[in-house]
């Protein structure tokens, strides 16, 4: 089961409304390669893992995105906070009010809602592992591209430069998890 | 939330942080000695700190994982949404 915190992982600051961010920013909670796909990606892919490390791996990194998730998610809302329709309209946000006002939905930037066929689940380990693999890349380049945005709000830039670390940390983990199994595969043929 | 509870929460979050990161370590090393030390202390820090500030501003955890004092003050704002670090 999950123990719910009721702190964040990581202070989600932002210096000023913005509406602009809070759209770009939305790519990263429901997109193919944001924080909830990673995370349920990554927590189903578990029970299929064949070694005591790529599980652990999996369940950890798993639970570590859904922490994001939820930094993500404050990011938005205090974006979005105070936002008066016309400036909502003007970041072509109107499509998004007319169904969600100000509430938080998991779509990309363009509006696309979060679907599970943007996951995978092949069964084999080294399958999943490679996509997880490149799964955090992607992510990692998305918050480069959205640190460039934020240029003139230090207090964003800063919780995406968090975010971007982990995802750098979460790669190379998860390589050590895909090592761990091919060693596994490789002993069990020896002996 | 006063300057001190911001500190203190701040000061959690860091040492959590370090747990996090030395856990996800010893996945992968579960033979380091060193990273599992360092896991050890930082765990100790963050207890010891999360028990300050339940003793002092309300429960962090719910469902049992820490006692919570009179009146329940786990519906109390700021969520962690709601605060202005
Ligand atoms: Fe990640």
């Amino acid at each position: 089961m999950w123990v719910y915190e009721k702190k964040l992982q990581y202070p989600a600051k932002v210096s000023k409304k913005d509406p602009r961010m809070a759209k770009y920013l939305i790519t990263q909670y429901g997109v193919p390669d944001g924080e909830l796909a990673a995370a349920l990606r990554y927590l189903n892919q578990r029970y299929t893992m064949p070694t005591r490390q790529a599980k652990a791996v999996c369940n950890d990194i798993g639970t570590e995105e859904l922490a994001h998730l939820e930094i993500i998610a404050t990011l938005v809302y205090k974006l979005l906070k105070g936002a008066t329709l016309e400036e909502l309209k003007a970041v072509d946000l109107g499509g998004h009010y007319a169904e969600h006002d100000r509430a938080l939905f998991y779509t990309d930037a363009t509006g696309n809602p979060w679907t599970a066929t943007y996951i995978q689940a092949k069964g084999d380990p080294l399958a999943d592992l490679h996509e997880d693999m490149a799964a955090e890349q992607k992510a990692r380049a998305t918050y480069e591209w959205l640190i460039n945005e934020a240029h003139d709000d230090p207090d964003l830039v800063d919780t995406l430069r968090f975010l971007r670390e982990r995802e750098v940390v979460h790669f190379q983990r998860f390589g050590e998890a895909l090592n761990n199994v091919y060693e596994e595969a490789q002993r069990r043929r020896i002996f | 939330m006063s300057h001190d509870q911001l500190a203190l929460l701040h000061e959690i979050q860091a040492v959590e942080f370090a747990c996090i990161d030395l856990q996800l370590y010893l996945d992968t090393h579960p033979d380091d000695h060193r990273a599992l030390a360092d896991y050890n202390a930082q765990a100790q820090k963050m207890a010891s700190l999360k028990a300050e500030y339940a003793e002092r501003y309300g429960p962090l955890m719910h469902f049992g994982h820490e006692p919570a004092g009179y009146a329940w003050a786990w519906v109390h704002e700021p969520w962690p949404w709601e605060i202005a670090y």
